[in-house]
């Protein structure tokens, strides 16, 4: 198992792993058992998109739609074609977003869940697609929907049509709104760029996880802008949080009981309706 | 072969003989008889040189030299644009929730005589020009009163047109504090809801998110040589290769311009620039960004306020390219 971020290098043994933040020696089972969160320091480690789903929603109710598509390199982009090639191998995937259906606490909703360690979560066509999708199903299906953001930003190997993406996950937000469809954003370590500006920041409710890395400008495009120093807390989720741009931030183990209340208060009427 | 890095001196040999010519007419003026004959052949001459030069480097631009000629400064800005095609233009300050914003400029105006809502990125040209208008990067008050325009074009039932020519919005840490990702998704979300036409045109630089929240138009139309980017060509070679100075090769990686967003459908036409790019002759390039303002509200004026808003809707819906491939197995 690898956390999040760079490998330690270091030769543990299988049963063992590191805190990437304290450095502490863990044990596996152990923080797999605290949800990757550590035990000591709190950090809270990426996790990939199975994991996410597992840990949150009710058992064995995730469905899964979209898994049929997969990026082009329309561009011919250099090296993407192998970047693209090499995560689809490792994932074992064909992108890194999952999307479709599950259940949280017997209710029904619409979820999509980035994943930060397939190139860097970046949004493309195909995650621009999901998103899309999950917000026209939780429409058609009268569902809240919930998105997990895990984003390095918009992939630049498609050029602009990356860029589009924005728009086109706010077209399909307009539309699940004026139904009366709540959107739940949940902001994890990192949300930036592309994502931070397009869907991530206007979902009804806005979560995020501790400490999480969230922002416009990641910090080798803002260095070449040259910017005035920024605070130490600089966009992390509770520098957000302080400035109003988010409704709260949840450590991992409350996230779920989060979600269930915030879909069946928002959600609550739409059985009836 | 190094790459220019900016557009003076990328346009030097020109920019030398748009000088002597200059000079030569003043020689010419003070001269009479055989000198001036003499002058005003010569004159015809480096004319004529000048629009080889012309002819032959503006005939095949390369991406890079796109970025430097949508970046040049004597190019017309959105107030050039303004003032040459509107009438009655007041301009509207202000987000009414923390301040202004001089990058993003707006306000109603005529436009051949049809009441229209206007928006668009200011660039400035000398330095306390450019420092007033923080080079064109909005802050989140930008972004917000754009979307009070928006709505308001929406209330009033007035055509919204909107000028394209941002680096990027701002990136620093006054606009992240004060929310610059939401300013950019709320500018998209308020252009989704407006029931009349807005036609975006990109006059310069469409840098990422900075241009893509005033950009949600029917009709999205590109300058020959502007371009159109995902993130500014220094940026991406920042990220891919750690390398800033590589903008040139990373400009040509990221496939910028007008003629590769159309061939994408990202965009719906391109406008043709004058002889020598839109900074040549500015009055021109109005005219014929007009006309294409123009054609373009034609089409959709005809539209009722909901097929306009589902227009747009489902033209920003089917844009991306993906394949469909077997789940992978493992």
């Amino acid at each position: 198992m690898r956390l999040g971020g760079k490998s330690s290098g270091s030769a543990l043994s299988d049963a063992f792993t590191q805190c990437i933040n304290c450095k502490k020696t863990l044990f596996k089972r152990e923080l797999e058992a605290n949800l990757l969160v550590c035990p000591h320091c709190s950090h809270h480690h990426r996790l990939t998109a199975r994991q996410r789903i597992t840990w949150t929603f009710d058992p064995d109710s995730f469905e899964e739609r979209d898994q049929e598509l997969q990026s082009l390199d329309t561009l011919s982009f250099p090296e993407y074609g192998d970047k693209l090639g090499s995560a689809i191998q490792k994932n074992g995937r064909n992108d890194g977003i999952l999307s479709g259906f599950a259940a949280l606490d017997g209710r029904k909703v619409s979820i999509a869940v980035a994943d930060f360690s397939f190139m860097g979560g970046s949004m493309g066509s195909v995650a621009g697609e999901k998103v899309t999708r999950t917000l026209e199903r939780g429409c058609e299906s009268r569902v809240p929907a919930i998105v997990f953001c895990a984003s390095g930003g918009a992939r630049m190997q498609e050029g602009l049509l990356s860029l589009m993406q924005m728009a086109k996950t706010n077209a399909a937000l307009t539309r699940l709104a004026k139904k009366g469809l709540p959107y739940i954003s949940v902001l994890t370590d990192p949300t930036m760029g592309g994502v931070s500006a397009g869907f991530a920041f206007v979902g009804d409710v806005v979560i995020a996880e501790p400490k999480a890395l969230i922002g416009f400008a990641g910090a080798r495009v803002s260095k070449q802008a040259q910017v005035v120093k920024a605070p130490d807390d600089f966009q992390t989720a509770e520098y957000h949080l302080k400035h109003g741009m988010i409704d709260r931030i949840v450590p991992r183990r409350d996230l779920r009981d989060a979600l269930i209340a915030l879909t069946s208060t928002l959600g609550g009427q739409l059985e009836s309706a | 072969m190094s790459l220019p890095k900016s557009w003076k001196e990328w346009e030097r040999p020109l920019l030398d003989l748009d000088d002597g010519l200059a000079k030569l007419a003043k020689l010419a003026e003070n001269s009479t008889g055989e000198e001036r004959s003499k002058l005003d052949a010569r004159i015809r001459e480096f004319e004529k040189r000048r629009d080889r030069y012309i002819e032959q480097k503006y005939q095949n631009l390369s991406p890079w030299e796109k970025v430097l000629v949508a970046r040049a400064e004597p190019r017309p800005y959105t107030l050039d644009y303004i003032g040459e095609l509107m009438t009655d233009f007041t301009e509207l300050q202000g987000d009414r929730r923390f301040g202004t914003d001089n990058a993003i400029i707006g306000g109603p105006a005529k436009f051949r005589g049809q009441p229209v809502m206007v928006v668009g990125h200011q660039k400035g040209r000398t330095i306390p020009e450019r420092n007033l208008r923080n080079f064109a990067m909005s802050k989140p008050e930008g972004y917000r009163k754009a979307v009070r325009l928006f709505e308001m074009a929406d209330r009033f039932r007035l055509p919204v047109v909107t000028f394209i020519d941002t680096p990027a919005a701002d990136p620093g840490p006054e606009s992240e504090s004060r929310g610059i990702s939401e300013a950019i998704a709320a500018g998209m979300l308020a252009m989704f809801g407006v029931r009349t036409p807005i036609v975006s045109v990109v006059i310069g630089e469409g840098g990422s998110g900075g241009a893509i929240g005033i950009g949600v138009a029917n009709r999205v139309l590109m300058l020959e040589h502007s371009v159109y980017s995902v993130i500014p060509p220094e940026g991406c070679a920042a990220i891919l290769w750690r390398a800033p100075e590589r903008g040139p090769e990373a400009s040509q990686a990221l496939r910028l311009t007008a003629d590769y967003a159309l061939e994408l459908g990202l965009i719906d036409e391109i406008v043709p620039e004058p002889f020598g790019g839109a900074h040549r002759n500015a009055a021109e390039a109005a005219r014929l960004v007009g006309s294409a303002i123009q054609m373009a509200l034609e089409e959709l004026l005809p539209l009722g306020p909901e097929a306009v808003k589902k227009h747009r809707y489902e033209k920003f819906r089917a844009m991306g390219r993906f394949g469909v491939a077997e789940p992978v197995a493992k």
